[in-house]
Formats: C-alpha cells, structure tokens, sequence
C-alpha cells in the first residue's frame, strides 16, 4: 500500500509580517513548524502502514526551508520525503495550490506507484480555508473523506475503506472505494515519538526536490499568484471601537458589585435575562 | 486608530487592467446555499440569506435560494421558508439519493445548477457540509473561494469584497474573484446577523434534476449516529458566555470561569491556546477557528483579544473584559474593562452575582 501525506510547513508564531507591496506573507526569520493539524494525518498514515504493510511518503510545497518539515515527518517514520519548491509556486491560493499538489501527486504515482490513500490535515493555521484537501481530490478524481474521526475496516483486496466522519449533526459511517482523500479531525490520535533509527535515517536521507517542470507542471499560468483566482486588494488593522471602552477603577479589593451594577446600567433588561436564565429558562 | 498598511487601496476591478471576460458577463444574481442534513435547515443559512438580500440589493439583481435534499416534506418546506428570509426565487434539486449529505452527489447536483443559471455570487455556511462542499464545487468550476469570511460587501463596480482574518497577525484582509464567476465565500454560523422571518407566499421555484442513479455513487452511508444532545455544546446561540485565556494560568484556575458561568446560566468558552494545551475540549474555542458567539453579555477574563479571537465576540451586545494588561488589546473592542487579576475578581464576580440573582433578591426585584 502506498499513501501520501500533504504537509505544510507553518510559522509558529503571531509574528508575521506582510509585504507592503505584494500583499503576501513575508516568512522569513518566524521559525516553522509542521502544521499541528497535519500530524494527525501523518499519524493516522504511519499506523495504516504499520498494519498493512507498504509505505508513507509526506510531499510540501513551499520554500527550500520547508525541507525542514519534512525531515521532521522522516523522524516520525515517513519512508519518503517530496519537496515541491519552485518561484513560480509562490502567492497561490487554494486553488493555484491544489493544481500544483494535485501534478506533484500524479508524478509521485508515476515515480513510486500510486498512492491508495492521500491524507491531508483537517486545515492549516495559516491559510486555514480547509479547501486544499477537497481541491486536490476533485483535481485527482478521488472520493473524498473530509473530517475522519477514525479509520475502520480498510479492505486491500476489495479496495474499500470505512470511516467515522463527523457532520454537523452526528458522525457519519460511511465506506467508499480506494483510492481515496482523507482529511484527519484533530485530536484523534497522537503523533509518534519517532524510533532512534529514524532519526538517523532522516538525518541522512536524501530529500526528493522537484521543480514545476520536474513535477510535471504543464501550465506555469495554473501556478502561484498568477494561477490564483482570488486576489488579495487590501490588508489593514481593524480599527478598534469608535467608543472607548468605559473602564472600571478602583482601590484594593476587586469592584465586583461596581462591574455588576456598571453592567446592569448600561443593559437595563440584563438583570431580567439573567435571574431567568439563572433559574434555568 | 491603526492605519492601514501601505497597500493598494480596495478598488476591485476598476484597479485592474483586465476585463471581465465574455462568457462570465451573463453571470447575475446572489445564490445562498441552503444547507438541511436530516430535514432540518442550518441557521447559518438564513443568516446568510441576510447577508446575500443586502448584496442583492446594492447590485439590484435577485437573492435565489438553492435548496438540494431528498423529495419530500422537508425539502419542501425549506424551499418555501427561503422566501420568508427574503429569496426572490428558488432553485430546488429533490431527489431521494439526497437524503444524506455525500459530498460527490451533492457536488453535482451544486455545480449543474450554478451551470446552467449562472449566478454571479454564491454563498455557503462553514460547516463541516459546507466546508466539505464548498472546495469541490469551487474545484469543479475553476474559481475562486474565500473561507470563512467575517464581512461581505460589493464595490462600487460590483466585485465581491469578501474580509477574513489574515494569518498569524492583527490584519485583517479583503479578497476578490475578479476574473472569475461564481465568487464564491463561505461564512461561519452567527457570524452574520439572523434576519427576521416574514411570512410570505411561496414565490417561484425552479427545479433542477439531479440527474444520477445510486450505482453512480461510490461512497455509501452506512449508518448515521445522532450526538446526544448532551453531548452538543450551545455554545454558539448562547445569551451569556463567560470565558478564560492564557491569562488564568493553569487548569485549575479555568474552574472559576465555570462558577461564575453557573451561576449566571451562562455558557463558558475559551481561547485557543487553552485546547492547544487539552485545558478545555476544541467545541469550547471562541474565535476565528471556533465558535463565534453572539451573547447579550461576553465576560473574557485573562484573554488578549488577539484578531482571532475578536472576531469571533464582536456581535456581543456587551463585552466585559478582565485582563492586568492596561494595553491588553481587547480594550479595545470591550464596552466595560476592568484592570485587575482576574484569578481574584472571578470568585468575587461569582458571590456577587449570586446573591444578585438569588431568590431572596429576586422577590426584591418582583416587588
Ligand atoms: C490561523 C489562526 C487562527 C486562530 N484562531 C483562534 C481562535 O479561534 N480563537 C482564539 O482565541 N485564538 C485563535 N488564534 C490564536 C490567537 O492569535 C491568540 O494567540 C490567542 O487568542 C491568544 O489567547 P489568549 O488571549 O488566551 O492568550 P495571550 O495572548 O497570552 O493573553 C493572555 C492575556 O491574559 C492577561 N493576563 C495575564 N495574567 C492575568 C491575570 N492574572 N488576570 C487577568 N489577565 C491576565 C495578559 O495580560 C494577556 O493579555 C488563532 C491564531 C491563528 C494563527
Ligand atoms: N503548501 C502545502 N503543501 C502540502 N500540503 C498542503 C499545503 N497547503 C495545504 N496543504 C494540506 O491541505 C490541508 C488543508 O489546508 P488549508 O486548506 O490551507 O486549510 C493542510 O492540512 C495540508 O494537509
């Protein structure tokens, strides 16, 4: 069995800047993590693959020091690391995105067999659209899984594969055909800790670099800011509320009969709303 | 107040060179995707039935619901209720491969209709089914999607002004589909206000087949488990929420937040960090990533009011904010603050506002 996950690398932290030209995300000097959500997906990949056998490869796209993320996944137990880096993949949204995983992802198939099972995180928390998932099944002509809670029977022979997805009212069990999209809830399992050996595998082994060209990219038009139908116009602060927020002073103790009494002024049916509610109506 | 970063100001397509290419100049009109799984309409939908009449309304073009679902009862109604939440028409796909929510029937059943009518806006909730179909209809016809937007508007030209949270920061930013049609956006549940319903005859109805038999559909459900309703936080529809930050400092701390929302009937959430760290469980998260809240009283106690979370309480009626940081920028959008440690006016908070609200008091208020 073959399976692939998407990762992104991500910046760890609220410090990040915006080229005041392009509009777009300046990376440089946050340090990066794998997206937390992707780890769910690896996880639930390196068990599938624990249990039936075959291999985990994790593909990215995003700068040369993205290299880094999927080093990271190779520690955890990924047989294969594919970096799609390439100028031309540079502002994408979500669909110039999904074009350029969904060729990385035909070539893979091409290069190292087809993958039964592509996995992707639930979302990022930097673009965090939860769409590059559903864009890359749709691309691919794969069923798709979105929000798996948990992976049943997985049927090789048959090619089928049985999940637990949550919907907004409840979770769905549903079985559909290999191969398949499956984008992993959080919280559903715990990444790894990562054997000694593959650690020291990692540290060594060769990373798979492609360009657009070496993934097979037959349309540069399709790629990065030009191939992105949404456009960035406008990137400001929110102003904060035209009236300032009345603030409560006071000497030692806190005022909570003063905030009440404050709250109750200036919302005169809230004393109402509150013994009923605090009645249990 | 902030200014805005040195970017080019909002223009939609009168800021660019290129023109509306020919094909997509008959796309008119606002569509709002009307979301029902298992015969109950999500009221994110009307919601966003609010939201699209106000778009309608400044291009002067139609507000069509589209409503897919099995043949039926249900189905029926929801397509007659669009009218009352303001649809000058609606388009209905019945059929009973419908009755649950699979993402490749649905796909098709979304796209045929947008095809064949041409809208030029369409609108979904960010639900877990609108999410899942939102990025394969967006897929299928090759345009642009903007999640989880916080504002819509239209520009002076037309364009669809769709405002997010940006990443990581404090920015916020407005995204167009310029070239392409439909512009589509999803918008989380309450993050857009619930319009009033007004009885009103049902309007035209154009229905659309779907066009597939149940061998056409790999994915099969096998079953389908309701969540107890216990298990379901109200969180978002709540009429008080008390929730804590990073602020609080430990677990045991984030209890005082779960007093004090006892005895104000209230509901309590938090900030991300705290589920990052297993303190509260995911469905209890304010803010971009979680819930958005539209409570008559938001009480935040050791929360910054990053952008994430702010947009996620902005629709409160009054926002009361604790926090030792007088520059905490959560006074910036609170009404009422108050500079303290909130690990100390909590447990005040909660005595006073039991006595406040206890029957003995009660009879005081009554008489
Ligand atoms: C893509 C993305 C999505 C996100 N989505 C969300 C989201 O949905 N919801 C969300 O909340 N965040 C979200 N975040 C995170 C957000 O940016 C902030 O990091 C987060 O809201 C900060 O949480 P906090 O206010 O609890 O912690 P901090 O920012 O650390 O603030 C703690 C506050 O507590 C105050 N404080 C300290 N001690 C006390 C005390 N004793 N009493 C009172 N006050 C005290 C401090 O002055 C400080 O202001 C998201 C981030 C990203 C990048
Ligand atoms: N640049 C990327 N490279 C690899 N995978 C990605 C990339 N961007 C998004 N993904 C995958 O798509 C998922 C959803 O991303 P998003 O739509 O940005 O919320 C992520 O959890 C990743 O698994």
């Amino acid at each position: 069995m073959h399976i692939v996950v998407c990762i992104k690398q991500v910046p760890d932290s609220a410090q990040i800047r915006v080229h005041p030209v392009t509009n777009t995300i300046m990376r440089q000097g946050v340090p990066t993590i794998i997206n937390p959500y992707d780890l769910f997906a690896l996880e639930a990949a390196l068990a599938l693959r624990d249990k039936h056998g075959g291999e985990v490869t994790v593909l990215t796209m995003g700068p040369p020091s993205a290299e880094d993320s999927l080093r990271k996944a190779l520690t955890y137990g990924a047989d294969r690391a594919v970096l799609l880096t390439d100028r031309f993949f540079a502002g994408a949204d979500t669909l110039a995105t999904t074009y350029a995983l969904a060729t990385a992802l035909r070539k893979i198939g091409e290069t190292y067999g087809p993958a039964d099972i592509v996995f992707t995180g639930k979302q990022t928390i930097d673009g965090d659209t939860a769409q590059v998932g559903p864009g890359i099944a749709k691309r691919l002509g794969m069923l798709q899984l979105t929000y798996v809670a948990k992976i049943g029977a997985l049927d090789l022979a048959a090619g089928t594969v049985e999940v637990e997805r949550r919907s907004e009212g409840g979770v769905q069990m549903l079985r559909t055909k290999l191969p398949c999209l499956i984008t992993m809830l959080e919280a559903t399992n715990e990444i790894r800790r990562g054997a000694m050996v593959d650690a020291l595998r990692a540290a060594r082994a060769a990373i798979v670099k492609w360009s657009a060209q070496d993934a097979g990219v037959e349309d540069i038009a399709k790629c990065g800011l030009r191939g992105s139908p949404t456009i960035v116009k406008k990137v400001f602060a929110p102003p904060p509320r035209a009236e300032k927020a009345f603030m409560i002073e006071f000497g030692s103790e806190p005022p909570a009969d003063a905030l009440i009494a404050e709250l109750f002024k200036r919302q005169p049916k809230l004393e109402a709303d509150l013994v009923a509610l605090a009645r249990g109506f | 107040m902030s200014e805005p970063t040195k970017a080019p100001a909002a223009a939609g397509r009168a800021s660019t060179k290129k023109e509306l290419p020919e094909h997509f100049k008959a796309y008119k009109h606002v569509w709002v995707f009307i979301e029902q799984e298992r015969g109950q309409v999500h009221p994110v939908s009307w919601e966003l039935m609010g939201a699209g009449r106000v778009l309608a309304d400044k291009l002067k073009v139609d507000l069509a619901a589209v409503v897919i679902g099995p043949e039926g009862e249900a189905t029926r109604h929801a397509a007659a209720e669009a009218f009352c939440y303001g649809a000058d028409l609606t388009y209905v796909v019945a059929d009973n491969l419908l009755a649950d929510y699979r993402n490749e029937s649905y796909t098709k059943a979304l796209t045929d209709v947008v095809n064949t009518y041409q809208p030029e806006i369409l609108l979904l909730g960010a639900t877990t089914l609108g999410r899942d179909l939102a990025g394969s209809v967006a897929t299928t016809l090759l345009t642009g999607l903007t999640a989880d937007c916080t504002a819509l508007d239209v520009d002076t030209d037309g364009s669809l002004a769709a405002t997010r949270p940006t990443f990581g920061g404090s920015l916020m930013c407005t995204i167009y589909t310029l070239n392409y049609r439909p512009q589509m956006a999803t918008v989380r549940p309450r993050v857009m206000v619930m319009p009033d319903r007004v009885e009103r005859p049902i309007g035209r109805i154009v229905t659309h087949p779907l066009g597939l038999v149940e061998d056409d559909i790999v994915t099969k459900v096998l079953s389908f488990l309701p969540d107890r309703d216990s298990a379901k936080s109200n969180l978002a529809y709540a009429d008080v929420v008390v929730a804590g930050g990073l602020g609080l400092g430990s677990p045991e701390n984030f209890q005082l937040v779960r007093q004090l929302a006892t005895v104000l009937g209230a509901d309590y959430g938090c900030s991300r960090p705290l589920v990052q760290k297993g303190w509260v469980p995911s469905d209890r998260q304010i803010g971009q990533t979680g819930k958005t809240i539209r409570p008559k009283l938001y009480i935040a106690a050791g929360i910054s009011g990053a952008i994430q979370h702010r947009v996620g309480v902005e629709g409160a009626d009054l926002i009361v904010a604790i926090n030792t940081d007088r520059n905490a920028p959560i006074f910036d959008f609170a009404h009422v603050g108050i500079v303290t440690d909130a690990i100390r006016l909590l447990p005040a908070l909660t005595e006073a506002f039991r006595a406040r609200l206890s029957p003995h008091s009660r009879d005081r208020i009554a008489s």
